[in-house]
């Protein structure tokens, strides 16, 4: 079918680009970041995710992920864990 | 290895006459001289140490290279909130002129204050509301993990009329509504963070320093600067 209607980027690809993002935002080399699982505790696990780091990395997604991430969509919950931000992100670059 | 030195020099002062900062210099008297406008804000403290590794690198290459703080900014005892976007350009000319700078080299937010004229190079350069975005939204999610919502468009309303405290900077009304529409000066060459070979060190969660980056960079100047 060809609609016009662009595919959404891959769940794998998102997934690899946000683990690109925190690598780079946390100084983690590939191994430890490729060692997240859903469970993995962010913001407020994490003592130098402090909120200017996660006002850089919503930034830096909005930029390499190509969406908008407005004041709204900002909770605890995505926020969280790893699952809960790549969870975010594959919703937003779904419905971009 | 030159040790760098740290010197006096003297800034214009919103008043009229100056009033004296401090730069961090590496100056051997030597012709190629290099004036560094540094990142801002939160990207300062992550780039601070970078930074001078640059100016160690260039020192090595035979340049001189001078980083100045600007009135309210590092070790200035001049209120950050009293600063404008003007004063800090006027504070930038006069400080490439001080020490005889022959180039600049802008990195992040300092390509905002590149004086005209003056050849060089902007490394990453962001705009006025790029470095507001960020802080607007590290501050509602401070705001938010305290259980207090605040909305950006209500900031930034406020921000115009009696300025902001974003991130522990406190900024005047005057300095956020430049910032909202101030953007990078095009007249330099940019030095993309793509060509250093690894990730911009402002997305760091913790201030860092990479070498290799260091060296790639101040590479890139010293052979511009071979080549002028």
């Amino acid at each position: 079918m060809t609609d016009g209607h662009k595919l959404a980027p891959s769940r794998g690809a998102i997934d690899a680009k946000l683990r690109a993002i925190l690598s780079d935002v946390l100084g983690l080399d590939a191994d430890r970041v490729a060692d997240f699982d859903s469970e993995t505790g962010l913001f407020g696990h994490l003592p130098e995710l402090d909120s200017m780091a996660v006002a850089g990395l919503l930034t830096e997604m909005e930029d390499r992920l190509d969406i908008v991430i407005d004041d709204d969509d900002v909770d605890g919950e995505m926020l969280e864990t790893y699952g809960g931000l790549l969870a975010f992100a594959e919703g937003k670059a779904a419905s971009a | 290895m030159t040790p760098f030195e740290l010197t006096e020099w003297p800034c214009p002062a919103s008043g009229g006459g100056t009033r004296d900062e401090l730069a961090l210099t590496f100056d051997r008297r030597r012709d190629r001289r290099l004036v560094v406008l540094p990142a801002w804000f939160d990207e300062a403290n992550k780039l601070r140490r970078q930074t001078v590794e640059v100016m160690r690198q260039l020192d090595g290459s035979g340049i001189d290279s001078v980083l100045p703080d600007f009135p309210g900014t590092n070790e200035s005892r001049a209120k950050l909130e009293d600063q404008t976007l003007d004063g800090w350009r006027a504070a930038a000319a006069a400080a490439a002129g001080h020490f005889r700078a022959t180039h600049v080299l802008t990195i992040r937010a300092g390509s905002l204050l590149a004086p005209q004229g003056l050849p060089g190079w902007r490394y990453a350069p962001i705009g006025g509301r790029q470095v507001m975005r960020a802080m607007l939204r590290a501050r509602t999610i401070a705001a938010k993990e305290a259980g207090a919502a605040e909305r950006t468009e209500d900031l930034q309303a406020a921000a115009r009329r009696e300025g902001i405290d974003l991130a522990g900077w406190r900024l005047g009304a005057e300095m956020f509504a430049a910032l909202e529409s101030a953007e990078p000066d095009t007249a330099l060459s940019e030095i993309e963070q793509a060509s250093l070979g690894g990730p911009g060190l402002w997305l760091r969660a913790e201030p860092g320093d990479d070498a290799a980056q260091a060296g790639a960079l101040a590479a890139a100047v010293a052979g511009g600067i071979g080549a002028a």
